[in-house]
């Protein structure tokens, strides 16, 4: 969490491997593998899938074709073992119609809530052991956050993984209950805690006045 | 056949033979003097490759026509299908008398040496006629195929759309493995009558080694609309081409569509020419382009709004892939009466990072992203055009990526 402009952004795409942004200091060590010079799409295979907070639109591409190739799957020229329904299946689980979005271009012309079902779709055929979502609740309405925040309890709940969400809202952690929550300020981590622990202060105090007494502490 | 009165072409093409086209390189077109092969039948070999631009010659299920170099191998099933024509030009020509006042019309043969020789060493060509108010449903196949080095292949085609009538034409044109020097300049005359249409697909897979200069040609009366398409996505050695649309009855529409893969060392220079002459009458020319390796592509584009209440609008799109690669968009636009309304459009660039990176993130690899949005800026989404061709293209499209190299070759 933190205030806008606090770099929670730039640290979900550096994590995920964004050129623009460049390690300086630091490693990134993923299930004891080094990541810090693997591409975008090196760090994806690992198992690391970022949730964009506004994913770009793109024509002439179908979002069932997306998703198929986020699970390995090439769609135009399929091996055998290769599940066909994938798209299929993924799209039910955030629930957007199949035959009403698999050949839909890719997030042309998608409402906000449907941007960040059509980003859950992809990163679930993904299989991912890392989860960065960024945002995954804002520019939402009341019905598509309860499916985001359902079908996201669910894929945890079934295949386990870790999950770093970015938000400003608590609408989506009735759904999710985080173990830690971080706040950022500046681009660093400043204070760190159980979600029991901080989220009743982050509410009481607001940003500014918690990281004002953090960094007076520390 | 009492050719008598093809003799004032033949004067005229004669006065013409050393003039030079306003665009693209001059050819000598002397160097290709080759006869034709004469094949029996359409081999395997022919058969795949015609498939590749659309024709598919093992089950003919539409009016199909099929020359290769200069023979007629195949000119049939129209007569089984209601309302709808199909012969080669010559036997057309000696069989409809009427039809001379067609030959030659939508285009003029003293226009450069191209349209001259095309005249001198005409190859046959092909005649598709529908009867007034006839809807022909399935498109009807053509393919013109150089199999024989060193050949000219200039096939005269005249197509007329009767009052009322609607035909879907899907031409392919390639070069068989054998041939490698060879030059085509296919000759079209598209007549769309009142209210009628013509949506004609043009698929062409020439060869490194091939000189192309079609010179193309349509008359569009009251009502009618006139489509044209066009896919060029294989490596030519120099292609250049104007067809020009003369919008001659009220709300007469023409629309040209062209989706251009410009690879290694391809010349290629394209341009629409629509001439708005009679009140309401509007046109489009959307023209997408790739290119890579050293290709040099110009678009060129012409509107020329003459009536009132006419309305045009000129397009291109250019992805860059390499940075040897050129793209020249020059659209003009001409207003020629104050109640017109002219526009073009164009924007060239690279491909857009933030795409590619996005694609990047579903684990996709660098070059099968590229692959991916390149095909997804070329995808047809061609208008009037059904399905299974529209797939037909888009399976052109994605031989692109089967390579692994995501369509990319290197810079």
């Amino acid at each position: 969490m933190g205030h806008n402009a606090s770099g929670k952004t730039i640290l979900a795409l550096t994590l995920a491997g964004f050129p623009q942004y460049t390690v300086t200091r630091g490693k990134i060590i993923f299930n004891g593998e080094d990541l810090t010079c693997k591409t975008i799409d090196e760090r994806a295979r690992a198992g690391m899938a970022l949730a964009f907070q506004s994913p770009p639109a793109i024509r002439g591409i179908r979002l069932g074709n997306v998703i198929s190739l986020a699970g390995g799957v090439n769609p135009w020229t399929p091996k055998p073992g290769d599940d066909p329904d994938l798209p299929q299946k993924m799209l039910e689980k955030v629930n957007l119609e199949p035959s009403l979005y698999i050949n839909r271009e890719l997030n042309v012309g998608f409402s906000g809530g449907e941007r960040k079902r059509s980003e859950l779709a992809q990163i679930f055929a993904m299989k991912p052991k890392l989860m960065i979502l960024d945002e995954p609740d804002s520019g939402v309405d009341i019905d598509s956050l309860r499916v985001v925040g359902n079908s996201l309890r669910d894929y945890i709940i079934n295949y386990g993984c870790t999950v770093i969400i970015i938000t400003h809202h608590r609408h989506i952690l009735q759904y999710l209950k985080p173990t830690r929550v971080h706040v950022m300020s500046n681009g660093r981590i400043v204070v760190t805690g159980s979600y029991d622990e901080l989220m009743p202060k982050i509410e009481a105090m607001g940003y500014e006045q918690l990281i004002k007494e953090a960094t007076a502490h520390g | 056949m009492d050719d008598a009165w093809r003799e004032r072409f033949r004067m005229r093409a004669l006065q013409a033979v050393t003039k030079r086209a306003p665009y693209g390189n001059d050819i000598d077109l002397s160097e290709f003097i080759q006869a034709g092969s004469i094949p029996a039948t359409i081999t395997e070999e022919v058969k795949r490759k015609s498939l590749e631009v659309g024709v598919d010659v093992s089950q003919v299920k539409s009016g199909t026509y099929f020359q290769l170099d200069h023979a007629v191998l195949l000119s049939q099933l129209a007569s089984k299908i209601k309302g709808l024509e199909l012969m080669p030009t010559d036997l057309a020509l000696s069989k409809y008398e009427w039809l001379r006042e067609y030959y030659w019309k939508a285009l003029s043969v003293e226009q450069d040496k191209y349209t001259a020789m095309a005249e001198l060493k005409q190859t046959k060509g092909y005649f598709i006629r529908s009867a007034p108010n006839e809807k022909i449903e399935r498109p009807v196949q053509a393919c013109l195929y150089i199999d024989t080095e060193g050949v000219l292949q200039a096939p005269h085609n005249i197509i007329i759309a009767e009052d009322g009538s609607e035909l879907n034409i899907i031409t392919g044109c390639t070069v068989g493995n054998k041939s490698k020097r060879a030059a085509h300049l296919g000759i079209s005359e598209f007549y769309v009558k009142r209210n009628a249409t013509i949506i004609f697909t043009m698929i062409h897979s020439w060869g490194d080694e091939t000189y192309i200069r079609p010179r193309t040609g349509a008359i569009v009366e009251e009502g009618g609309t006139f489509i044209s398409n066009y896919v060029l996505i294989k490596p030519v050695r120099d292609i250049q081409s104007y067809p020009t649309a003369y919008l001659t009855g009220r709300n007469a529409k023409a629309k040209f569509n062209s989706i251009i893969y410009a690879s290694k060392d391809s010349i290629i220079d394209l341009g629409n020419r629509l001439i708005l002459m009679e009140e309401g009458t509007s046109g489009e020319s959307v023209f997408k382009v790739v290119a890579t390796g050293t290709a040099k592509v110009y678009n060129r584009g012409q509107m020329i709004g003459q009536s009132k209440n006419t309305k045009g609008h000129l397009e291109c799109r250019g992805l860059m892939l390499c940075p040897t690669a050129s793209i020249t968009a020059i659209p003009e636009l001409i207003a020629e009466h104050s109640d017109t309304e002219l526009s073009h459009e164009a924007a060239i660039g690279k491909l857009q990072e933030e795409q590619l990176h996005y694609l990047m993130s579903r684990g996709i690899q660098p070059d099968q992203a590229i692959g991916i949005l390149v095909k997804g800026f070329l995808d047809p989404g061609l208008p009037g055009l059904p399905e299974n061709l529209q797939a037909e293209i888009r399976n052109r499209l994605s031989l692109l990526d089967k390579s692994g190299g995501g369509g990319r070759e290197p810079c």
